[in-house]
Protein backbone atom coordinates (compact mmCIF):
# COMPACT_ATOMS: atom_id res chain seq x y z
CA UNK A 1 0.00 0.00 0.00
CA UNK A 2 1.86 3.44 -0.96
CA UNK A 3 2.56 6.29 1.55
CA UNK A 4 0.59 9.70 1.55
CA UNK A 5 1.82 12.40 2.71
CA UNK A 6 -1.10 14.80 4.61
CA UNK A 7 -1.93 18.50 3.73
CA UNK A 8 -4.50 20.80 5.48
CA UNK A 9 -5.59 24.47 5.36
CA UNK A 10 -7.02 25.00 8.70
CA UNK A 11 -8.95 28.25 7.87
CA UNK A 12 -9.84 29.98 3.98
CA UNK A 13 -6.76 32.25 3.26
CA UNK A 14 -4.09 29.79 4.88
CA UNK A 15 -1.49 27.63 3.20
CA UNK A 16 -1.90 23.96 3.22
CA UNK A 17 0.32 22.51 5.83
CA UNK A 18 1.71 19.54 6.26
CA UNK A 19 -0.20 17.21 8.97
CA UNK A 20 1.81 13.63 8.51
CA UNK A 21 1.22 10.94 6.52
CA UNK A 22 -0.60 7.59 6.15
CA UNK A 23 -1.06 4.53 4.04
CA UNK A 24 -3.97 3.74 1.61
CA UNK A 25 -4.75 1.58 -1.78
CA UNK A 26 -5.23 4.88 -3.61
CA UNK A 27 -5.91 8.59 -3.20
CA UNK A 28 -9.63 8.67 -2.77
CA UNK A 29 -8.87 6.48 0.17
CA UNK A 30 -6.19 8.07 1.60
CA UNK A 31 -8.62 11.57 1.37
CA UNK A 32 -10.91 9.32 3.66
CA UNK A 33 -8.53 8.24 5.59
CA UNK A 34 -6.71 11.65 6.60
CA UNK A 35 -10.43 13.18 7.27
CA UNK A 36 -10.83 10.41 10.05
CA UNK A 37 -7.33 10.79 11.03
CA UNK A 38 -6.16 14.15 10.75
CA UNK A 39 -9.40 16.65 11.16
CA UNK A 40 -11.50 14.54 13.84
CA UNK A 41 -11.60 18.30 15.69
CA UNK A 42 -12.49 20.43 13.07
CA UNK A 43 -8.71 20.89 12.30
CA UNK A 44 -9.41 22.14 8.71
CA UNK A 45 -11.56 23.34 5.82
CA UNK A 46 -9.37 21.92 3.43
CA UNK A 47 -7.08 18.39 2.81
CA UNK A 48 -4.67 17.67 0.11
CA UNK A 49 -2.82 14.24 -0.48
CA UNK A 50 -0.21 13.47 -2.07
CA UNK A 51 1.42 10.48 -2.56
CA UNK A 52 5.06 10.38 -0.59
CA UNK A 53 6.93 9.06 -3.73
CA UNK A 54 6.01 11.96 -5.65
CA UNK A 55 8.02 14.16 -3.03
CA UNK A 56 11.34 14.62 -4.18
CA UNK A 57 12.78 16.07 -0.75
CA UNK A 58 16.23 18.24 -0.27
CA UNK A 59 18.81 16.02 1.57
CA UNK A 60 20.33 16.84 5.11
CA UNK A 61 23.80 15.98 3.62
CA UNK A 62 22.32 18.81 0.86
CA UNK A 63 21.64 21.37 4.06
CA UNK A 64 24.84 23.21 4.06
CA UNK A 65 24.94 23.79 -0.25
CA UNK A 66 21.52 24.83 -0.27
CA UNK A 67 20.95 27.15 2.57
CA UNK A 68 24.17 28.00 3.99
CA UNK A 69 24.92 30.68 1.41
CA UNK A 70 22.10 32.63 2.93
CA UNK A 71 23.78 32.54 6.54
CA UNK A 72 26.59 35.52 5.50
CA UNK A 73 23.56 38.03 4.39
CA UNK A 74 22.56 39.71 6.92
CA UNK A 75 21.84 43.34 4.45
CA UNK A 76 18.92 41.28 3.27
CA UNK A 77 16.79 42.03 6.51
CA UNK A 78 15.58 45.36 6.89
CA UNK A 79 16.83 45.43 10.83
CA UNK A 80 20.53 45.78 9.05
CA UNK A 81 20.15 48.94 8.09
CA UNK A 82 20.20 52.12 10.97
CA UNK A 83 17.78 55.03 10.55
CA UNK A 84 17.78 58.61 11.90
CA UNK A 85 15.55 58.23 15.08
CA UNK A 86 13.61 60.82 13.46
CA UNK A 87 12.59 59.06 10.17
CA UNK A 88 9.09 57.35 10.42
CA UNK A 89 7.27 54.73 8.22
CA UNK A 90 10.23 53.45 6.80
CA UNK B 1 -28.26 36.46 -9.05
CA UNK B 2 -27.17 32.70 -9.69
CA UNK B 3 -26.85 30.61 -6.87
CA UNK B 4 -23.15 30.19 -7.20
CA UNK B 5 -22.48 33.92 -7.57
CA UNK B 6 -24.47 34.38 -4.77
CA UNK B 7 -22.41 32.17 -2.64
CA UNK B 8 -19.12 33.48 -4.17
CA UNK B 9 -19.70 37.35 -3.05
CA UNK B 10 -21.59 35.97 0.02
CA UNK B 11 -17.92 34.71 0.45
CA UNK B 12 -16.14 37.70 -0.01
CA UNK B 13 -18.33 39.89 1.61
CA UNK B 14 -17.64 37.79 5.04
CA UNK B 15 -14.09 38.25 4.53
CA UNK B 16 -13.49 34.70 3.18
CA UNK B 17 -10.58 34.00 0.76
CA UNK B 18 -11.58 32.76 -2.59
CA UNK B 19 -9.26 29.36 -3.49
CA UNK B 20 -8.42 28.34 -6.89
CA UNK B 21 -10.70 25.32 -7.24
CA UNK B 22 -13.87 27.02 -6.26
CA UNK B 23 -16.38 28.38 -8.51
CA UNK B 24 -15.38 32.10 -9.29
CA UNK B 25 -17.21 34.72 -12.43
CA UNK B 26 -15.45 34.87 -15.52
CA UNK B 27 -14.88 38.41 -14.71
CA UNK B 28 -13.16 37.92 -11.28
CA UNK B 29 -10.83 35.39 -13.05
CA UNK B 30 -10.03 37.64 -15.65
CA UNK B 31 -9.65 40.74 -13.81
CA UNK B 32 -7.16 38.88 -11.32
CA UNK B 33 -4.73 37.78 -14.39
CA UNK B 34 -4.84 41.26 -15.07
CA UNK B 35 -3.86 42.34 -12.15
CA UNK B 36 -1.27 39.70 -10.84
CA UNK B 37 0.54 39.30 -13.95
CA UNK B 38 0.75 43.01 -14.44
CA UNK B 39 2.53 42.96 -10.86
CA UNK B 40 4.63 40.11 -11.88
CA UNK B 41 5.90 41.56 -15.30
CA UNK B 42 6.35 44.63 -12.85
CA UNK B 43 8.57 43.07 -10.97
CA UNK B 44 10.72 41.16 -13.47
CA UNK B 45 10.96 44.43 -15.81
CA UNK B 46 11.75 46.43 -12.45
CA UNK B 47 14.98 44.35 -12.86
CA UNK B 48 16.68 46.19 -15.45
CA UNK B 49 16.80 49.94 -14.07
CA UNK B 50 18.62 48.65 -11.06
CA UNK B 51 20.01 45.69 -12.59
CA UNK B 52 22.52 47.90 -14.60
CA UNK B 53 24.29 49.46 -11.63
CA UNK B 54 25.09 46.08 -10.14
CA UNK B 55 28.87 45.94 -11.79
CA UNK B 56 28.96 49.98 -11.20
CA UNK B 57 28.17 49.65 -7.42
CA UNK B 58 30.40 52.26 -5.42
CA UNK B 59 31.44 49.45 -2.70
CA UNK B 60 31.86 46.07 -2.31
CA UNK B 61 29.12 46.10 0.34
CA UNK B 62 26.77 48.22 -1.85
CA UNK B 63 27.24 45.54 -4.78
CA UNK B 64 25.86 42.75 -2.92
CA UNK B 65 22.92 44.48 -1.16
CA UNK B 66 21.60 45.96 -4.93
CA UNK B 67 22.40 42.29 -5.83
CA UNK B 68 20.47 40.62 -3.30
CA UNK B 69 17.60 43.55 -3.84
CA UNK B 70 17.53 42.82 -7.56
CA UNK B 71 17.29 39.19 -7.06
CA UNK B 72 14.60 39.47 -4.79
CA UNK B 73 12.78 41.41 -7.48
CA UNK B 74 13.04 38.54 -9.48
CA UNK B 75 11.70 35.80 -6.93
CA UNK B 76 8.62 38.33 -6.32
CA UNK B 77 8.15 37.87 -10.31
CA UNK B 78 8.27 34.04 -9.76
CA UNK B 79 6.02 34.55 -6.47
CA UNK B 80 3.42 36.34 -8.74
CA UNK B 81 3.43 34.40 -12.01
CA UNK B 82 2.61 31.18 -10.14
CA UNK B 83 -0.01 32.83 -7.48
CA UNK B 84 -1.99 33.80 -11.46
CA UNK B 85 -0.72 30.16 -12.58
CA UNK B 86 -3.56 28.95 -10.21
CA UNK B 87 -6.18 30.85 -12.17
CA UNK B 88 -5.24 28.55 -15.34
CA UNK B 89 -3.42 30.90 -17.52
CA UNK B 90 0.61 29.83 -18.61
CA UNK B 91 3.81 31.70 -18.02
CA UNK B 92 4.05 31.64 -21.80
CA UNK B 93 0.56 33.57 -22.65
CA UNK B 94 1.60 35.73 -19.99
CA UNK B 95 4.95 36.93 -20.90
CA UNK B 96 3.33 36.89 -24.73
CA UNK B 97 0.63 39.31 -23.71
CA UNK B 98 3.26 41.77 -22.26
CA UNK B 99 5.56 41.65 -25.21
CA UNK B 100 2.48 42.28 -27.37
CA UNK B 101 1.57 45.25 -25.29
CA UNK B 102 -1.26 43.83 -24.41
CA UNK B 103 -0.34 43.29 -20.83
CA UNK B 104 1.07 46.07 -19.28
CA UNK B 105 3.83 46.87 -16.04
CA UNK B 106 4.09 49.64 -14.29
CA UNK B 107 4.82 52.54 -15.64
CA UNK B 108 7.71 54.01 -13.16
CA UNK B 109 10.38 51.14 -14.90
CA UNK B 110 10.37 53.01 -17.87
CA UNK B 111 12.45 55.71 -16.65
CA UNK B 112 15.98 55.50 -16.69
CA UNK B 113 18.59 54.93 -13.57
CA UNK B 114 20.52 57.91 -14.76
CA UNK B 115 23.10 57.76 -11.26
CA UNK B 116 23.84 56.33 -8.23
CA UNK B 117 21.57 58.58 -6.94
CA UNK B 118 18.70 57.15 -8.83
CA UNK B 119 19.31 53.33 -7.22
CA UNK B 120 18.96 55.42 -4.04
CA UNK B 121 15.70 57.39 -4.80
CA UNK B 122 14.33 53.94 -6.44
CA UNK B 123 14.78 52.05 -3.61
CA UNK B 124 13.63 54.83 -0.89
CA UNK B 125 10.20 56.20 -3.12
CA UNK B 126 9.48 53.44 -5.61
CA UNK B 127 9.44 50.37 -2.91
CA UNK B 128 7.79 52.67 -0.36
CA UNK B 129 5.03 53.81 -2.88
CA UNK B 130 4.74 49.65 -3.97
CA UNK B 131 4.83 49.08 0.09
CA UNK B 132 1.57 51.03 0.43
CA UNK B 133 -0.07 49.45 -2.78
CA UNK B 134 0.74 45.98 -1.46
CA UNK B 135 -0.06 46.37 1.56
CA UNK B 136 -4.39 46.26 1.40
CA UNK B 137 -3.55 43.58 -1.03
CA UNK B 138 -2.19 41.56 1.55
CA UNK B 139 -6.24 41.14 2.23
CA UNK B 140 -7.14 40.67 -1.39
CA UNK B 141 -10.05 38.43 -1.67
CA UNK B 142 -7.94 35.91 -3.65
CA UNK B 143 -6.14 33.36 -1.67
CA UNK B 144 -3.56 32.33 -3.61
CA UNK B 145 -2.14 36.19 -4.37
CA UNK B 146 -3.34 37.79 -1.08
CA UNK B 147 -0.67 35.05 0.64
CA UNK B 148 2.26 35.69 -2.42
CA UNK B 149 1.73 39.54 -1.18
CA UNK B 150 2.37 38.76 2.24
CA UNK B 151 5.76 36.97 1.53
CA UNK B 152 6.51 39.66 -0.87
CA UNK B 153 5.97 42.81 1.94
CA UNK B 154 8.19 41.06 3.98
CA UNK B 155 10.97 41.49 1.75
CA UNK B 156 9.96 44.71 0.63
CA UNK B 157 11.05 46.48 3.91
CA UNK B 158 14.84 45.80 3.15
CA UNK B 159 14.34 47.65 -0.25
CA UNK B 160 12.80 50.72 1.05
CA UNK B 161 15.60 50.76 3.72
CA UNK B 162 18.83 50.07 1.21
CA UNK B 163 17.69 52.49 -0.90
CA UNK B 164 17.00 55.47 1.73
CA UNK B 165 20.19 54.49 3.12
CA UNK B 166 21.77 55.43 0.08
CA UNK B 167 20.18 58.48 0.15
CA UNK B 168 21.48 58.90 3.78
CA UNK B 169 25.23 58.23 2.59
CA UNK B 170 24.60 61.10 -0.38
CA UNK B 171 22.81 63.56 2.10
CA UNK B 172 25.75 63.57 4.31
CA UNK B 173 28.52 63.45 1.81
CA UNK B 174 30.36 66.20 -0.20
CA UNK B 175 28.27 68.72 -2.41
CA UNK B 176 27.88 67.12 -5.30
CA UNK B 177 26.99 63.56 -3.32
CA UNK B 178 23.66 65.71 -2.24
CA UNK B 179 23.29 67.64 -6.12
CA UNK B 180 23.15 63.77 -7.06
CA UNK B 181 20.86 62.70 -4.13
CA UNK B 182 18.61 66.26 -5.09
CA UNK B 183 18.75 65.61 -8.70
CA UNK B 184 17.66 61.85 -8.32
CA UNK B 185 14.69 63.19 -5.92
CA UNK B 186 13.86 65.61 -8.22
CA UNK B 187 13.44 63.08 -11.71
CA UNK B 188 11.90 60.41 -9.28
CA UNK B 189 9.42 62.42 -7.59
CA UNK B 190 6.66 62.87 -9.79
CA UNK B 191 6.47 59.70 -11.52
CA UNK B 192 6.60 57.48 -8.46
CA UNK B 193 3.33 59.97 -7.64
CA UNK B 194 2.08 58.68 -10.88
CA UNK B 195 2.39 55.02 -10.00
CA UNK B 196 -0.76 55.22 -7.84
CA UNK B 197 -2.61 55.03 -11.26
CA UNK B 198 -4.93 58.18 -12.43
CA UNK B 199 -7.17 59.98 -9.89
CA UNK B 200 -9.91 57.77 -9.08
CA UNK B 201 -12.59 60.27 -11.14
CA UNK B 202 -10.83 58.78 -14.17
CA UNK B 203 -10.02 55.46 -13.15
CA UNK B 204 -12.02 52.79 -15.50
CA UNK B 205 -11.08 48.91 -13.07
CA UNK B 206 -12.19 50.20 -9.62
CA UNK B 207 -15.86 50.27 -8.88
CA UNK B 208 -16.05 46.33 -9.69
CA UNK B 209 -12.78 45.70 -7.78
CA UNK B 210 -13.91 47.31 -4.80
CA UNK B 211 -16.65 44.70 -4.50
CA UNK B 212 -14.65 41.59 -5.39
CA UNK B 213 -12.04 43.17 -2.63
CA UNK B 214 -9.24 42.86 -5.19
CA UNK B 215 -9.27 46.37 -4.21
CA UNK B 216 -9.52 48.20 -0.96
CA UNK B 217 -8.82 51.62 -1.47
CA UNK B 218 -8.46 54.12 -4.05
CA UNK B 219 -5.53 54.98 -6.19
CA UNK B 220 -5.84 59.13 -4.78
CA UNK B 221 -6.13 57.79 -0.61
CA UNK B 222 -3.16 55.56 -1.21
CA UNK B 223 -1.31 58.25 -3.11
CA UNK B 224 -1.85 60.32 -0.47
CA UNK B 225 -0.61 58.27 2.32
CA UNK B 226 2.28 58.08 0.51
CA UNK B 227 3.21 61.89 0.02
CA UNK B 228 2.32 62.22 4.10
CA UNK B 229 4.99 59.50 4.37
CA UNK B 230 7.68 60.34 2.12
CA UNK B 231 7.37 63.90 2.74
CA UNK B 232 8.75 63.78 6.48
CA UNK B 233 11.23 61.58 5.09
CA UNK B 234 12.61 63.75 2.61
CA UNK B 235 13.19 66.64 5.45
CA UNK B 236 15.81 64.25 7.35
CA UNK B 237 17.57 64.01 4.71
CA UNK B 238 18.01 67.58 3.82
CA UNK B 239 16.43 67.71 0.27
CA UNK B 240 13.67 69.23 -1.37
CA UNK B 241 10.24 67.82 -2.84
CA UNK B 242 10.45 69.27 -6.68
CA UNK B 243 6.79 71.16 -5.63
CA UNK B 244 6.42 74.62 -5.07
CA UNK B 245 3.40 73.98 -4.56
CA UNK B 246 3.73 71.69 -1.80
CA UNK B 247 2.48 72.71 1.61
CA UNK B 248 1.01 71.19 4.71
CA UNK B 249 -3.13 71.67 5.45
CA UNK B 250 -2.94 71.67 9.10
CA UNK B 251 -7.34 71.10 8.69
CA UNK B 252 -6.89 68.23 6.94
CA UNK B 253 -3.81 66.81 9.17
CA UNK B 254 -2.37 66.20 5.05
CA UNK B 255 0.09 67.35 2.48
CA UNK B 256 -1.27 69.26 -0.55
CA UNK B 257 0.58 68.54 -3.68
CA UNK B 258 0.70 70.56 -6.69
CA UNK B 259 -1.24 69.32 -10.04
CA UNK B 260 0.09 65.95 -11.25
CA UNK B 261 0.91 66.12 -15.31
CA UNK B 262 -1.35 63.20 -16.66
CA UNK B 263 -0.64 64.06 -20.12
CA UNK B 264 3.10 62.67 -19.14
CA UNK B 265 1.42 59.47 -17.64
CA UNK B 266 -0.77 58.76 -20.75
CA UNK B 267 2.50 58.90 -23.15
CA UNK B 268 4.42 56.37 -20.85
CA UNK B 269 1.59 53.88 -20.01
CA UNK B 270 0.69 53.73 -23.82
CA UNK B 271 4.77 52.76 -24.48
CA UNK B 272 5.92 56.24 -25.06
CA UNK B 273 7.89 56.32 -22.17
CA UNK B 274 11.62 57.23 -21.97
CA UNK B 275 12.89 53.75 -22.09
CA UNK B 276 9.45 51.62 -22.90
CA UNK B 277 10.69 50.19 -26.14
CA UNK B 278 14.22 49.16 -24.32
CA UNK B 279 12.69 47.63 -21.37
CA UNK B 280 10.28 45.69 -23.69
CA UNK B 281 13.17 44.89 -25.90
CA UNK B 282 15.34 43.68 -23.18
CA UNK B 283 13.09 41.61 -22.18
CA UNK B 284 12.61 39.36 -25.57
CA UNK B 285 15.99 39.49 -26.37
CA UNK B 286 16.69 37.91 -22.87
CA UNK B 287 13.66 35.63 -23.16
CA UNK B 288 15.37 34.49 -26.76
CA UNK B 289 18.50 34.27 -25.52
CA UNK B 290 17.70 31.87 -23.00
CA UNK B 291 15.81 29.43 -24.90
CA UNK B 292 18.56 27.12 -25.58
CA UNK B 293 18.45 26.61 -21.83
CA UNK B 294 14.72 25.96 -21.62
CA UNK B 295 15.24 23.46 -24.25
CA UNK B 296 17.96 21.95 -22.89
CA UNK B 297 16.18 21.24 -19.39
CA UNK B 298 13.25 19.82 -21.08
CA UNK B 299 15.74 17.20 -23.08
CA UNK B 300 17.19 16.46 -19.76
CA UNK B 301 14.25 15.55 -18.11
CA UNK B 302 12.49 13.85 -21.09
CA UNK B 303 15.69 11.72 -21.04
CA UNK B 304 15.63 10.59 -16.98
CA UNK B 305 11.50 9.85 -17.78
CA UNK B 306 12.47 7.63 -20.67
CA UNK B 307 15.72 6.30 -18.28
CA UNK B 308 17.68 6.68 -21.19
CA UNK B 309 20.89 7.12 -19.57
CA UNK B 310 20.47 4.83 -16.78
CA UNK B 311 19.71 7.07 -14.41
CA UNK B 312 16.36 6.98 -12.28
CA UNK B 313 14.59 10.47 -11.59
CA UNK B 314 14.11 9.63 -7.58
CA UNK B 315 18.01 8.71 -7.43
CA UNK B 316 18.77 11.49 -5.14
CA UNK B 317 15.79 10.61 -3.24
CA UNK B 318 16.03 7.40 -1.37
CA UNK B 319 12.66 7.81 0.78
CA UNK B 320 10.85 7.45 -2.85
CA UNK B 321 12.92 4.90 -4.22
CA UNK B 322 12.42 2.67 -0.59
CA UNK B 323 8.75 4.04 0.50
CA UNK B 324 9.77 2.94 3.55
CA UNK B 325 9.30 4.85 7.52
CA UNK B 326 6.26 6.67 8.17
CA UNK B 327 8.13 9.92 7.35
CA UNK B 328 10.62 8.66 5.22
CA UNK B 329 9.77 11.40 2.34
CA UNK B 330 9.71 14.56 5.03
Amino acid sequence: MPLFEVFVRSRRGLDHQHVGSLRADDAEMALLYAREIYTRRREGISIWVVRSADVTASQEEDAPAFFEPAADKPFRDATYYALPKEVKNL
Amino acid sequence: MAPALEEFQARIDREERIEPQDWMPEGYRRTLVRQISQHAHSEVIGMQPEGGWISQAPSLERKVILLAKVQDEGGHGLYLYGAAETLGVSRDEMIDAMHTGKAKYSSIFNYPALTWGDVGAIGWLVDSAAIVNQVPLQRCSYGPYARAMMRICKEESFHQRQGYDIMLALARGSAAQREMAQDALNRWWWPTLMMFGPPDADSIHSSQSFAWKIKRYGNDELRQKFIDQAVPQAEVLGLKIPDDDLQWDAATGHYRIGAIDWDEFQQVVSGNGPCSRQRLAHHRQVQEDGAWVREAVAAHAAKHQAGGDGLKADAHNPASAQEGGADAAV
